[in-house]
């Protein structure tokens, strides 16, 4: 059985054949991960049994003529920050390390409804902060591509497992492209959906304002099949939005049906192209305008002209929640405890040997932010200017239909290349400013630096759910 | 503004223990890192409205019905410690008389 770059609907298909059974299809992919995960670090923990005994029932339901949906039997690989009953659930953590979930996240759930398999715990940073996985408290994870290389992140394992194989398709998390950039790293496809489209009920928090789950996968078809399944309001999270969900995958279809791009209006926000790119980035992004017009599409110049500080923006906001979400971490209900003397000085200890530099720098930037005296300049001031990155954005899609732009400013850098947390920060630019305003992206594979033959990708923006016309239009371009 | 960070104040705010050797090297880093930051001084922003929300959602509310929750021996799976079969065991609170 061949799992190169496997898609749902493609496996899906052969399940339905009966050319093989989830039960050989899952071991297939465990074969994989045997052969090649103790290189690579995707994954922290897989429990086998649980997986294979899935399968073996999806088999079961098939052969009695009841299977949950074509999907029934599908593996698919979860992200350590979100909840599978059962399962550990660490955020890559000392302090959550022996934490077992309660209950299932409503993307998990949604995606057994029908018939998905979730399994395995992907690396990533540390509760999701980070842009190249070096932050895990557990493992290096190496960009399979490359493995002198890092895979991105903080959705590092997610993009690194589905490049290698692994899975056809990981769930991951996204508060300042920590789906999009891991994704543009190891070549794969990853979804941002806009702001409560997806469940963020069973996603450990990190900047509630912010956060989103979404699919890392191998084309937008499969993007939009586990969207179809996991989008649309939740009764656990006040933020999911009450918009009708669905027909993602339809749209996707669509546009791998036609292939054409006419009658779609892209806009390049000059902000996004004025210096910085590295000459790879800047061919490949030559290369897709010049593809898209010659696929039918329209190219119009925009401007979002207070990009330039989305990241001192976001690097406000995004702290500031997480300094708030991450102070229930404390040793007492779940979650690793130093033992101490007496009830204050055991958060001080538990709290102290539990996070790692990354985490406690971000929850002192955060609290310091938040503290008296800076609250107006800092935390307040960052969310006046997220109401002008917005609104740039809003103004963008006036004139046209989705943002085309980078992920990336290079392509994946190298271990310890970016050893200062500032010069990490700022790689983050064209990724973050979506969070701040909540539309959809996607990361889609472009191009090759041929200097390194590391892969290059373009990122569509859609406004607050487009993610129809951003797949239908992903799905053309990849065709 | 002056961009030097009170570590310690703030690591106290934070319930975070760190070593000497820890706060100093946090202390420069998170210096350059406010440096950074503190360039949104320079936007106008006169009558704007601060967005603390993207999905501008206000006001959601459901039926208040009682619910059965996650029964208490799976809450209580993860808890470093146990007492009297179902309380959470916690360090000393109140100091002790003989301190």
């Amino acid at each position: 059985m061949d799992l190169k770059k496997s898609t749902i609907h493609a496996l899906s298909r052969n399940l339905k054949d009966g050319v093989f059974s989830s039960e050989e299809l899952c071991r297939e992919y465990l074969k994989n991960i045997d052969n090649r995960d103790s290189e690579i670090g995707a994954f922290l923990e897989i429990d086998r049994e649980n997986m294979l005994n899935a399968a073996k029932a999806a088999d079961i339901r098939r052969q009695n003529g009841q299977a949950l949906g074509d999907f029934d039997g599908i593996p698919i690989a979860v992200k350590d920050n979100i909840c599978v009953r059962g399962e550990r659930c660490s955020c890559a953590s000392k302090l959550l390390e022996p934490v077992k979930s309660p209950y299932d996240a409503t993307a998990v759930e949604l995606l057994k409804k029908q018939g998905f398999i979730p399994f395995g715990r992907l690396n990533m940073d540390e509760f999701a902060m980070g842009s190249s996985c070096e932050n895990s408290a557990f493992k290096q994870t190496k960009n399979p591509l490359d493995t002198s290389r890092v895979p991105g992140g903080s959705s590092g394992g997610s993009a690194a497992c589905i490049a290698a194989d692994f899975a056809p398709a990981a769930l991951g998390s996204d508060t300042g492209g920590s789906i999009r950039q891991p994704a543009a790293f190891c070549g794969v496809v990853g979804v941002k959906p806009t702001y409560g489209r997806v469940s963020r009920y069973g996603l450990v928090a990190f900047a509630s304002s912010l956060d989103q789950i979404g699919p890392l996968c191998n084309d937008a078809e499969d993007a939009g099949i586990i969207l179809d399944a996991i989008s649309g309001f939740d009764p656990h999270d006040s933020t999911t939005l009450p918009d009708p969900a669905g027909g993602y995958a339809d749209a996707a279809r669509k546009g791998a049906a036609s292939g054409s791009l006419t009658g779609l209006k892209f806009g390049l926000p000059k902000e996004y192209f004025s210096g910085g790119l590295s000459d790879a980035v800047a061919k490949v992004m030559d290369e897709t305008i010049a593809k898209i017009k010659a696929l039918g599409g329209e190219i119009v110049e925009v401007s979002l002209p207070h990009t330039k500080y989305a990241v001192a923006v976001y690097y406000i906001i995004a702290t500031a929640e997480a300094s708030a979400n991450l102070a229930r971490f404390d040793g007492i209900r779940y979650g690793s405890r130093q033992e101490a003397n007496g009830l204050v000085d055991t958060y001080y200890k538990s709290r102290g040997a539990g996070f790692g530099d990354e985490v406690k720098r971000r929850i002192l930037l955060g609290t310091y932010v938040l503290s008296s005296g800076y609250y107006d300049a800092y935390y307040l001031r960052a969310q006046r200017v997220r109401t002008l990155i917005s609104r740039d954005f809003e103004e963008a899609f006036k004139q046209c239909d989705l943002l085309l732009t980078p992920v990336t400013p290079q392509v994946a850098f190298k271990f310890n290349e970016k050893s200062d947390s500032l010069q990490m920060y700022l790689s983050d630019i064209f990724t973050i400013a979506l969070n701040l305003s909540g539309h959809c992206g996607i990361s889609i594979p472009a191009g090759i630096d041929e200097a390194t033959k590391m892969p290059v990708a373009a990122q569509l923006m859609a406004p607050a759910l487009g993610e129809k016309v951003m797949l239908e239009a992903a799905a053309a371009f990849m065709k | 503004m002056s961009s030097e960070i009170d570590i310690k104040y703030v690591a106290d705010l934070a319930r975070l223990d760190l070593s000497a050797e820890q706060a100093e090297k946090l202390q420069q880093e998170l210096g350059r890192v406010v440096e950074y930051i503190a360039e949104l001084g320079e936007v106008d922003v006169t009558g704007v409205e601060p967005t603390a929300h993207a999905a501008q959602l206000t006001n959601v509310w459901r039926q208040d019905e009682a619910k059965s929750s996650f029964p208490r021996e799976v809450m209580l799976a993860n808890a470093p410690g146990i007492v009297h079969g179902d309380l959470i065991k916690v360090p000393r609170v109140l100091p002790s008389e003989e301190e």
